[in-house]
């Protein structure tokens, strides 16, 4: 999630022009029917990722992750209707994971926060904090990492209980330690007058 | 340790404060003292109470009846008044860094005190640098060690300029390495403290220390004292 050290001009575009530009180029993805088209985008989408340095093994990371839900995906397709939906579909996905990294990569998660919190300004009419909304986002993305860490142990402690098997022994635990970490991360927020 | 020279204080009264549970047991029995020493040490059982009382001195936990004063400020009716000025650090550092980088999360505290993007980032390392943190700063959190994470906590407690500092347990999960680490970290702020801790050693180094014992302060003094009395009771 880190940024990669070496940034570029790419990081410094602003936060806007980035996200238009990848919905746009997502939505013509989806949009343009066809094996040419969808081509292309997978090579452009390449070829900018590659201008804007975005770490290959980053890239590698994604690909690796959605290829495997794409090829399944392609398989469907190719039995349903035919060979070019598989390769499309195949193509577009891949392009649309490759569109999503790409941003990531290029912009901190500081940035994306204060970009939201502007975009969210508007909602201040209807009694809604713009700064409370970037912190709800950025804690969402920031507690993915600490629920995979939950569910290892809660896993890890069945397991060393011999109770591997149980769906019990693995969702009830994992359950209530999510909620139990997520009382105490409101307990330090609210501790370092954040939201208040 | 040699204390920093400019200490910062707050005076903490409660005043019959009593907590009991939604269930009407009770976790702390009216206590009436007030708090002004430099460095102050809270020990006792697990269970005993020491957490809750550290809860009410900056409103995470609300009097069931009695009061809190700050400096004289109530803690139950100007909460966010009361915790600006009382910093608060947790046994688990992993609930209380929330954002994926050191400097991010250092800036999260400083939001509100610093527009400006470029001198909140400023602030945000030069904080670091002063926890030993300086080469982190871009580092994500998850990388970091034990005693790093707490380190982190603290400087995003720190962070929010206050003028106490509640540590609850805060060296409980680390080695005798980072232990000592956080420690000197901790007695070398020039913020009051409150210590609850578990490790005697520490506790030995505040001027005044409370044992609590099934939610009532059983002795109240010299840190010598209060830790012959609990390693008697064990």
């Amino acid at each position: 999630m880190s940024l990669p050290a070496r940034a570029t001009w790419a990081v410094r575009l602003p936060v806007g022009a980035k996200v238009l530009t990848l919905l746009a180029l997502s939505i013509t993805t989806v949009a343009l029917r066809g094996v040419p088209a969808a081509v292309t985008l997978t090579v452009l989408t390449l070829a900018l990722a590659l201008v804007a340095r975005v770490p290959g093994r980053m890239l590698l990371r994604t690909l690796r992750g959605v290829v495997l839900f794409a090829v399944v995906v392609a398989a469907l397709q190719w039995w349903w209707t035919g060979p070019e939906r598989a390769i499309e579909s195949l193509l577009d996905l891949t392009t649309l994971a490759l569109l999503g990294v790409l941003l990531t990569a290029t912009t901190p998660v500081g940035d994306m926060l204060e970009a939201f919190v502007r975009w969210a300004g508007p909602l201040r009419h209807l009694g809604i904090d713009p700064e409370r909304v970037g912190l709800v986002i950025s804690m969402a993305i920031q507690s993915i990492p600490a629920t995979i860490t939950l569910a290892r142990e809660t896993r890890d402690a069945a397991r060393s209980r011999g109770l591997a098997g149980s769906p019990r022994a693995l969702l009830t635990p994992f359950v209530i330690r999510v909620v139990a970490r997520a009382h105490e991360t409101g307990a330090a927020l609210q501790a370092r007058g954040i939201g208040d | 340790m040699a204390e920093a020279a400019p200490e910062r204080r707050a005076e903490v009264v409660l005043d019959a404060t009593e907590v009991r549970s939604p269930d009407g047991r009770t976790i702390l029995h009216p206590i009436t003292l007030t708090l002004t020493e430099h460095r102050i040490g809270i020990i006792g059982p697990n269970g005993s109470g020491k957490s809750t009382l550290a809860r009410l001195v900056n409103g995470l936990v609300e009097p069931s009846s009695g009061r809190v004063l700050v400096d004289g400020v109530d803690v139950a009716r100007r909460g966010a008044a009361v915790r600006r000025r009382v910093g608060f650090c947790f046994t688990d550092p992993a609930a209380q860094v929330v954002m994926p980088t050191c400097v991010e999360d250092v800036e999260l505290s400083l939001r509100k005190r610093i527009k400006d993007r470029v001198r909140r980032r400023e602030a945000a390392l030069q904080i670091l640098e002063r926890f030993g943190l300086g080469d982190r700063a871009e580092v994500s959190v998850h990388v970091l060690s034990g005693g790093q994470r707490q380190l982190l906590a603290l400087a995003g407690v720190l962070a929010t300029d206050p003028d106490l500092v509640i540590a609850d347990e805060p060296t409980t999960l680390l080695d005798l390495r980072n232990t000592r680490l956080v420690a000197d970290t901790l007695f070398s702020l020039d913020q009051q403290l409150i210590l609850l801790t578990h490790d005697l050693e520490l506790a030995r180094r505040c001027e005044r220390v409370l044992l609590v014992e099934d939610g009532r302060i059983a002795f109240d003094g010299p840190a010598e004292a209060a830790v012959a009395q609990y390693e008697a009771t064990v």
